[in-house]
């Protein structure tokens, strides 16, 4: 017969998350820039097709690190929410607090109730009419939510792009600057005085929240995916 | 047990908004309701109905439009109401029938394209979308039935294929696809009688604006239920033109234009009939 060893709370809870941040810093970086334009959001991510940012409304876009069955998901319950809402009341009515607020709880039930904690973290972008209307909320592991200002760094070399791009950070920023200044980050610096090599547009996923899409589009939904050729287009 | 548990996550696995509803919060849908006791022997409720929409193809894609009239029984519920909506950026669709229901179910359409867009990272195929939106209409069959039926009208422009095409429905959800024009509610029979005569192929989006507001002018003529220009309240047709590069509205200055000049060409041909 086995014996049950006690293991106090605290000693539980640190494993889960010490387990859950091992997982989150192999990844790839994740970048959300509020600049004047809109929101940029920017990752490094090779594959074409396996998202790491998404749109979920209107206003507001998703953007994640981790494993990608976890956020993917995550993402998806979003969408759902999301439409669900609007659909029920009025398109106004969604919003990235709310959104944020059922991630975090989501996020904190998984992490004490169930076997193993999503190994992610989670950003919600929410563009406004003027810059101070964005909001950037950034969500962890364990169902902490924070309210965040001019941008969120997320990811395995979180700390490192994350000064890089507070030095760079403006509020007149466009999308062509911002996006320059994630990839600043985002590039690993070289050894020595060699200039790092910028990451080509292929292995980049790069998407934004235009703040003006309703007279520059004619659409209200904000969101718009770059391609390879966007992206080249937008940096040259 | 770790089949039960593959088989729920692909059974949960859905991209279709109206499933997801039907699933967990059913009371949402615009035909989940039943009636309470009503039968359909009983006198149909009085309620809006939407009238007259036409569509036709024109060379680069296609164009629908509606006029501006709600009835109930001999009253007019409404003289601003809207018929005719973009579905998504490349469809756009008309309704005819219950106002209430058909509009819930263009918003319901129109969330279950985009749910499905954001969800897949790719839009449905023309056909597809064709499709979801019979299976609603089928949907509210059992409305049908108690005298509350809606009738839409689809069309997009099919981005692999090119071209501008046309879909009619019948109640019990039946997908048609038509050729160069068609129409749908109560007036529907004039307009097309109309568009028999102005269609030709291969027009420009100019002329299959002013044969949409002529064959709507026909309609309005002789059905009460369809509305005409209003010049003294500055109303006209809804219009939506589908082309290669997405659904557009067309401005109210140039249908102002357009149903001003039929209706100078109808006082100079001073024609009774």
């Amino acid at each position: 017969m086995t014996q049950q060893f006690y293991v106090s709370p605290e000693q539980l809870m640190k494993d889960r998350a010490d387990f859950a941040r091992k997982g989150i810093a192999r990844g790839r970086s994740v970048v959300v820039i509020s600049c004047a334009d809109g929101i940029a959001l920017v990752a490094e991510n090779p594959s074409p097709s396996l998202h790491k940012i998404g749109e979920i409304y209107d206003k507001i876009a998703f953007a994640a690190v981790g494993k990608y069955n976890e956020f993917e998901s995550l993402r998806q319950a979003g969408v759902r929410y999301a439409d669900v809402r609007g659909y029920s009341y009025d398109r106004e009515d969604v919003t990235a607090r709310g959104l944020a607020s059922v991630y975090a709880q989501s996020l904190g039930a998984v992490f004490t109730a169930e076997q193993k904690p999503f190994e992610v973290e989670l950003a919600v972008a929410e563009v406004g009419p003027s810059q101070a209307d964005d909001h950037l909320y950034r969500l962890t592991f364990d169902g902490s939510i924070a309210d965040e200002h001019s941008f969120v760094v997320m990811g395995g070399q979180a700390e490192k792009v994350s000064s890089a791009i507070d030095a760079g950070w403006q509020a007149s920023l466009g999308f062509a600057d911002a996006v320059r200044l994630a990839l600043k980050g985002l590039t690993p610096a070289q050894e020595g005085e060699q200039p790092a090599a910028p990451l080509p547009p292929g292995a980049l996923e790069v998407a934004v929240l235009d703040r003006l899409s309703e007279s520059s589009r004619g659409s209200r939904r904000a969101f718009r995916r770059l391609n390879d050729a966007d992206i080249t287009a937008l940096l040259a | 047990m770790q089949e039960s548990t593959a088989n729920q996550v692909a059974a949960n696995a859905t991209s279709s908004f109206t499933e997801h509803l039907q699933r967990d919060r059913p009371e949402l849908l615009p035909f989940s309701r039943s009636l309470q006791g009503g039968t359909s022997t009983a006198v149909p409720v009085q309620v809006p109905h939407a009238t007259t929409i036409v569509a036709m193809s024109y060379g680069g894609g296609v164009l629908m439009a509606g006029d501006r009239r709600a009835t109930m029984g001999n009253i007019i519920a409404s003289r601003h109401i809207e018929k005719v909506f973009p579905a998504d950026h490349f469809s756009v669709l008309g309704i005819a029938g219950t106002a209430g229901i058909a509009i819930d179910l263009t918003r319901l359409f129109q969330v279950e394209l985009e749910h499905y867009e954001k969800i897949e990272g790719t839009q449905l195929s023309l056909e597809g979308k064709a499709n979801r939106l019979g299976a609603m209409i089928r949907g509210n069959l059992p409305m049908a039935l108690q005298g509350l039926a809606v009738v839409p009208l689809f069309a997009g422009f099919d981005t692999s294929a090119g071209v501008g095409r046309l879909f009619s429905y019948d109640v019990t959800g039946g997908r048609y696809e038509e050729h160069e024009h068609h129409t749908v509610g109560s007036g529907s029979v004039f307009a097309r009688g109309a568009l028999k005569k102005l269609w030709r192929p291969n027009l420009t989006a100019a002329e299959a604006l002013s044969v949409a507001v002529e064959s709507l002018y026909d309609a309005a003529d002789d059905d009460s239920a369809t509305g005409g220009p209003d010049t003294v309240r500055q109303l006209w047709p809804v219009v939506y033109t589908v082309d290669r590069t997405g659904a557009h509205r067309v401005s109210e200055a140039d249908l102002a234009a357009a149903s001003r000049a039929v209706i100078e060409a109808r006082t100079i041909a001073g024609r009774e009939a």
